[in-house]
């Protein structure tokens, strides 16, 4: 059976990162599972973990002004749900929810961040790292902002 | 300019409008119709995927529509009208035994052919894969031409996704990858939601092998172009498919002129280092 480092090893995320950084950071690590409609999180709640997304499919839900909840985004295997443990009022702003059966490895978010301030180096290769899944979901809202496919036209 | 337009136009017989009857009609969303033409004189359209016609609805106009059908099978020509104007609106409402006018097939389609022993990535947006759909229908026709097949969709909602039942055929087989994302879904949803650009790196493409051919809104293609092109794909191997304003189809009224290309002429289908240029040109 794989030890944590090893399965942040096979993630795209954490991949070149050296062997010592990812058993540093799977310190903070769990494998948690969940069934298809389980939530990972719920609006509200403390942001008190990073999920790093193995197997299985994620939605991010937002609920609309009629009150329906709305998937914003997926996340699949390699990508990571949610970003709101890394930055203050550590609160999740939306719903995560598995779609189908999820692995993710749930990474302690105080236990995180105090690395990432006790070894600069750590901290600022995990930041390149979120940055650029940050930058990427930025990108993907933006695209979708302009409504690229036009609403239907009415008759 | 003239001479050299006129020769490389499909001479002044292209011009003459054919009679097609409606055969069908299948409504794909509420405001896109496919409709499936019959010549009136029995006499099938040959075409190569990407080419388009002008349609036309007497009293309401004529508008460029590319073919979304089978190139094998002339007999029978397909068009998926999306309603945005009176006169695609007009096309799209025909019914049964009703008679449009049909000029063409015009333009230089996808060259299919080239993409022989590659692997051929289609992504498509929207109405997009309607001009894509002959390349899909065409590569699992010949699937033993092309090594690994993909295509990506990309639609609004779920309920705007064109050709439902055919793409679960397509995803039933296990000689193409078929992936679909959605801007924003309800819960019920389980596929995946984001842009076709988020679905590229779970291809593990092999690059110098590919062949992509795409079609959607302009900036869709563009970032996906250069999406491919960062992870090292040749641009001539990157097909788009261009729309601007077609009216005459043989290169000779200028309305869809892009700087020294005729889209009706030279294109609609473009390799993607011929017109990387000319999409990032502000109002072009």
């Amino acid at each position: 059976m794989k030890q944590l480092d090893e399965l942040l090893a096979d993630h795209p995320l954490f991949a070149d990162l050296g062997d010592d950084m990812r058993r540093v950071l799977a310190g903070c690590g769990r494998n948690e599972h969940f069934g298809a409609g389980n939530y990972l999180f719920r609006t509200g709640d403390p942001a008190a973990r990073c999920y790093v997304v193995r197997h299985g499919r994620v939605a991010l839900e937002l609920v609309d002004a009629g009150g329906r909840p709305v998937v914003v985004d997926t996340v699949d295997p390699g990508g990571i749900a949610g970003l709101s443990w890394l930055v203050p009022p550590y609160r999740w702003y939306l719903d995560a929810r598995a779609l189908e059966s999820t692995s993710a490895i749930a990474l302690d978010a105080s236990c995180l961040r105090a690395k990432c301030d006790a070894d600069p180096a750590i901290g600022y290769l995990l930041m390149q790292r979120i940055a650029r899944e940050m930058y990427g979901r930025m990108q993907s809202a933006r695209l979708r902002m302009l409504d690229i496919y036009g609403a239907p036209v009415d008759h | 300019m003239t001479t050299d337009l006129l020769d490389r136009s499909a001479g002044t017989d292209a011009l003459v409008p054919r009679p097609f009857v409606v055969r069908r009609r299948i409504r794909e969303t509420s405001d896109t119709t496919t409709l499936l033409l019959e010549p009136v004189d029995r006499t099938g359209l040959e075409f190569e995927p990407g080419q388009f016609t002008m349609i036309g609805r007497p009293g309401f106009g004529e508008v460029p529509i590319s073919i979304s059908g089978d190139s094998a099978r002339p007999g029978m020509l397909e068009h998926t009208v999306r309603a945005v104007g009176d006169a695609s609106a007009a096309i799209a409402r025909t019914r049964r035994g009703d008679t449009l006018l049909v000029r063409g097939p015009y333009g230089r389609g996808w060259d299919v052919e080239a993409a022989a022993g590659h692997d051929v990535l289609v992504v498509a947006g929207g109405i997009g894969l309607a001009p894509l759909r002959p390349v899909v229908l065409d590569v699992l026709a010949r699937r033993d031409l092309f090594r690994r097949a993909f295509l990506v969709v990309g639609s609004r909602t779920p309920d705007q996704l064109l050709y439902p039942r055919q793409m679960e055929q397509w995803r039933g087989r296990f000689d193409v990858d078929v992936d679909v994302t959605v801007d924003a879904a309800d819960a019920g949803w389980r596929g995946h939601v984001g842009v076709v650009t988020d679905r590229l790196p779970r291809l593990d493409l092999d690059p110098l092998s590919t062949f992509a051919f795409l079609c959607g809104p302009e900036v869709m293609m563009r970032v996906t172009a250069d999406a491919l092109c960062a992870l090292g794909v040749p641009a001539a191997q990157v097909r788009v498919s261009m729309e601007r304003n077609m009216k005459c189809g043989v290169g000779m009224c200028g309305h869809c002129q892009l700087r020294e290309l005729f889209v009706c002429l030279d294109g609609p289908v473009f390799g993607y280092d011929v017109v990387q240029r000319l999409m990032t040109e502000p109002e072009l």
